[in-house]
């Protein structure tokens, strides 16, 4: 067999003997002993004020499953790095992420974390519980730690349901209510109910929320909901986006329901963000 | 002191490819075949959860005969050389031709260098394209690679037979192929194929005994899927079952439904 290859050698052509060895079927930390130098922030400096940052995700629970919903911009101090930022992803099937905080590793932390989830299906054979995929997730937030002190914390939200085909054991068994996960940057997982906000304008789509939000609803007023809370986010948050019906820039949506986690179009998404607009013409507050 | 046992380079490489041929020949066979719609993998075997065909990356699938923690090893390890590609480059970068090539120094520097060698044979296959919707980037033939024991590797145009008593299940699939056929028949020739091999045969071979997996040409992402259960018993039931949906629709009484799959959710 081939020796333990150096890092530099990437890419090899004859599988290196690392990839050989027995383990577990996570792939962040098969990334971490065998190719360290890909992990995500991999020799980050003290960069962080001039790094851009990404803001408010909201997610709320409904009768349907749960819808997660995140603003279009991202900061560099008081300038607008970018204004069609996407920080709202599926992670799998029957789940989605939502991240907060600096834009580079967040973005690199959800492909990572799109990837343990995949990595572990196709060694294992079947999919992680939602409890298992927040966990996951919790464990590379506490390896970033070190990052997060230096002003480069990541926040994520992560949202889902139960996929009743997760273990392979009964495709007919009733998928389990929609379930919403909040983060801190020490790697704490907390559940949360019904709804929640993270970012920068997180407390006041909270506060928003806190109004609007309504047990049980359908799937197109719970978008409405979230809609509505990034508006008033971005309303008393210079940090969040609001609505952009000239760019036609809008949320980005995710409803995960039993048949999947499904990314609304921006035709979708622009047609509710419309009427948001036009009621907030007659009622500035909402 | 005692003189070592002299043997020939030859005669040393001759006990060796014996020795993992016989390994190989104990298990039961697996057909790889192209079809209209895709890549087809047709396994016998018994044990539901002691998988042989497995999903590698977005278009490329793994089959395994021969000793089983071998191929696991071999296949974790194409998983996870896959994924590692494909996060420092990009999903596309992933490449059979690529893998294929890295299992074969694999598998034969071990043939060469280790005590014993892998009792393995691997077959790896990645789906082309349709060209439409930007559904796989590179139209053209399917690609059939299949490595042996010794790291020898050859590209197949038309279906890849390992395992146990190959040469009546290569003759019976040499008659029937067509370039094209679609999944019905294709299924029920590599089935009936696979019959014609091992004790008693020919035999009819029962869905349980069976594991069948497709990469499907016409999904964009993630294109591997297993076909079990109710939808493997109608798609052999059926012949003129057209689609994989059809039949699963016919196995579940409902009419097809294209908006109930996200399309990186492989039915399990």
């Amino acid at each position: 067999m081939t020796g333990e290859a150096p890092a530099s050698s990437w890419p090899v052509s004859a599988v290196p003997a690392a990839y050989m060895r027995p383990g577990n079927a996570s792939f962040t930390e098969f990334l971490a002993a065998a190719e360290p130098h890909l992990l995500p922030g991999h020799g980050a400096g003290q960069a962080a004020a001039a790094l851009p940052h990404a803001t408010t995700i909201v997610a709320l629970t409904c009768a349907d499953g749960v819808v997660m919903a995140g603003d279009r911009r991202a900061t560099m101090g008081n300038i607008i790095a970018q204004r069609d930022i996407e920080k709202v992803f599926i992670a799998d099937s029957h789940s989605a992420i939502g991240i907060a905080g600096t834009a580079g590793f967040a973005v690199e932390m959800v492909r990572m974390f799109q990837l343990e989830l995949e990595h572990y299906e196709k060694i294992e054979g079947v999919r992680l519980s939602l409890d298992g995929k927040a966990n996951r997730l919790a464990a590379m937030i506490r390896g970033n730690l070190a990052m997060a002190m230096q002003g480069l914390a990541v926040v994520p939200l992560f949202a889902g349901l139960e996929d009743a085909a997760a273990f392979g054991a009964d495709p007919a068994a009733a998928p389990g209510p929609g379930r919403i996960f909040s983060y801190d940057i020490a790697g704490g997982r907390y559940e949360e109910h019904d709804y929640y906000a993270v970012g920068s304008g997180s407390m006041f789509a909270r506060s928003a929320l806190k109004k609007r939000y309504e047990p049980g609803a359908d799937l197109a007023s719970t978008v409405r909901a979230a809609v509505e809370a990034l508006y008033d986010a971005a309303d008393d948050d210079s940090a969040t986006g609001g609505p952009d019906l000239t760019r036609r820039i809008f949320p980005v949506v995710v409803a995960v329901t039993a048949g999947g986690a499904v990314r609304w179009t921006n035709e979708e998404v622009g047609a509710v963000s419309e009427a948001v607009v036009a009621g907030r013409l007659l009622k500035p507050g909402g | 002191m005692t003189m070592p046992i002299y043997a020939s380079p030859e005669q040393f490489m001759r006990d060796r490819s014996e020795y993992a041929r016989k390994g190989i020949a104990r298990g039961r066979s697996v057909v790889v075949t192209t079809f209209s719609g895709g890549v087809l993998f047709v396994a016998e075997n018994h044990s539901p959860t002691l998988h042989k065909v497995s999903e590698i990356y977005d278009r490329i699938g793994f089959a395994g005969v021969g000793r089983y923690n071998e191929f696991e090893n071999l296949r974790t390890a194409g998983i996870r050389l896959a994924d590692v590609r494909g996060f420092s480059y990009d999903r596309r970068d992933v490449t059979g031709r690529w893998l294929a090539n890295a299992y074969a120094q694999t598998v034969g520097s071990i043939f060469s260098e280790h005590q014993k060698p892998f009792e393995v044979e691997l077959c790896v296959a990645e789906v082309s394209g349709t060209g439409a919707g930007g559904v796989g980037a590179p139209v053209g033939a399917d690609q059939l690679y299949r490595i042996s024991f010794d790291g020898s590797i050859a590209d197949e145009r038309k279906f890849v037979v390992m395992g146990g008593a190959t040469e009546p299940v290569i003759s019976a699939l040499t008659a029937s192929f067509t370039l094209g056929w679609d999944l019905p028949t294709a299924l029920g020739a590599a089935v009936s194929a696979l019959g014609t091999a091992g004790e008693g045969a020919p035999r009819e071979l029962l869905p349980t005994q069976l594991e069948v997996a497709v990469l499907d040409r016409t999904v964009a992402g993630r294109t591997f899927r297993r076909i079990q259960g109710a939808t493997l018993s109608a798609l052999l039931a059926v012949p003129n079952t057209p689609t994989v949906e059809e039949a699963e629709a016919a196995a579940a009484g409902v009419t097809p439904n294209p908006d109930a799959e996200t399309p990186d959710s492989p039915v399990e």
